[in-house]
């Protein structure tokens, strides 16, 4: 691993700041079509985080979560996530149904819904990325999980711990009456090849 | 009521009776308490690999179960606990994520976990007195090393004392 991952490494965060805003900018229109209303996205954040800080990245390790989790494969591999508080994941699957708001069992059908707007958002973080760098990628099935945010997300952050000591999140927070996150975590070797894509490195 | 200490992921504490110690929200990764009920001092390890030997980066002595176990049992000994009284209890291993079309006979990341756990406990003579671990869903653990209680709540679930 040519690059270093250091808090103080600021050119190298900038560039990944912007990759996620603008993946996250695209997913972020994907969902706002979807729901044909107006869905506002913050500056993503990009975090160079101890393991033990990990849970509280995301208002606190027990908040219950519906997590869409997708593998990244192709030129750079790695994983994406798609993050949202449990009653705007219930809000978001009731809207694209047609339902009434207050329907907040999650059945088979509604856990069916919420995997196709993570896989369709996740495509389109991914299909910017791609489109970016030039490099081609590829996600895999989603897969759905809801639980505690630690539980979710001690998963990619298993994946990450197996080549590094800290976990880099690359986080986009988006809001409208729904609260959920994209995290992005590319396998190390990766983030030589975007970066090297975009003529850095 | 006293002291409950947080321990976060690959991380470890250590604390006597009647203090506690809680980890929230174990997925994959797995919770180890052990436990002197002589001195009733204990300690909570949450450790997210199986081996240290198997990763290049295994600087974070707290990330995996075979070193993780090992500090656990010097910084419980520090504070009055004797290694060969100690007993386990331990949680967590699930498996979060289900992808269709994984061989369903596959090891998970939890089952490693859990596996590694268990055999670096085995080869220390450490006899586990109860495990809550695998499955697909995730766990908030209290141990009280006054009494040996580990404390499991789950999303869904009734809590439940093992």
């Amino acid at each position: 691993m040519n690059t270093e991952l250091r808090d103080d490494n600021n050119e190298f965060f900038d560039i990944l700041r912007e990759i996620a805003n603008i993946g996250a900018g695209n997913a972020t229109t994907s969902l706002a079509q979807m729901l044909n209303t107006k869905v506002d996205m913050k500056v993503p954040m990009v975090k160079l985080m101890d393991f033990k800080d990990v849970g509280d990245a995301m208002g606190g390790e027990e908040q219950i979560m519906a997590g869409v989790y997708l593998m990244v494969e192709g030129d750079i591999t790695g994983s994406i996530m798609f993050l949202l508080e449990k009653e705007s994941a219930s809000k978001l699957v009731n809207i694209l149904m047609g339902r009434d708001s207050d329907n907040t069992e999650f059945g088979e059908i509604e856990e069916s819904a919420l995997k196709e707007i993570g896989n369709i958002i996740a495509a389109s973080y991914l299909n910017s990325l791609s489109t970016l760098t030039n490099l081609s990628i590829y996600p895999s099935v989603p897969a759905l999980c809801i639980d505690m945010a630690a539980a979710i997300l001690s998963v990619p952050a298993i994946e990450f711990g197996t080549m590094c000591d800290k976990l880099l999140l690359i986080q986009s927070q988006f809001s409208e009456g729904l609260n959920g996150y994209f995290i992005l975590v590319p396998d190390v070797d990766s983030y030589d090849k975007i970066l090297k894509s975009l003529g850095i490195g | 009521m006293s002291e409950i200490y947080k321990v976060g992921m690959a991380d470890l504490k250590v604390c006597k009776a009647p203090e506690g110690l809680t980890t929230l929200g174990l997925g994959s990764c797995v919770g180890i308490a052990l436990r002197d009920p002589v001195t009733k001092v204990g300690g909570l390890a949450h450790v997210m690999l199986p081996d240290s030997t198997k990763i290049k980066q295994n600087s974070n002595i707290y990330k995996f179960a075979d070193t993780g176990i090992d500090e656990l049992i010097k910084q419980i000994s520090l504070i009055g606990g004797r290694k060969d009284r100690l007993v386990a209890k331990i949680a967590g291993g699930a498996n979060m994520f289900k992808f269709a079309g994984t061989n369903p006979n596959s090891v998970t990341v939890g089952e490693s976990n859990v596996l590694a756990t268990k055999e670096k406990l085995q080869s220390l003579k450490i006899p586990i007195l109860a495990e809550d671990t695998g499955n697909n869903y995730g766990r908030t653990v209290v141990f009280y090393p006054e009494s040996g209680d580990f404390l499991i709540k789950s999303v869904g679930k009734p809590d439940k004392t093992i």
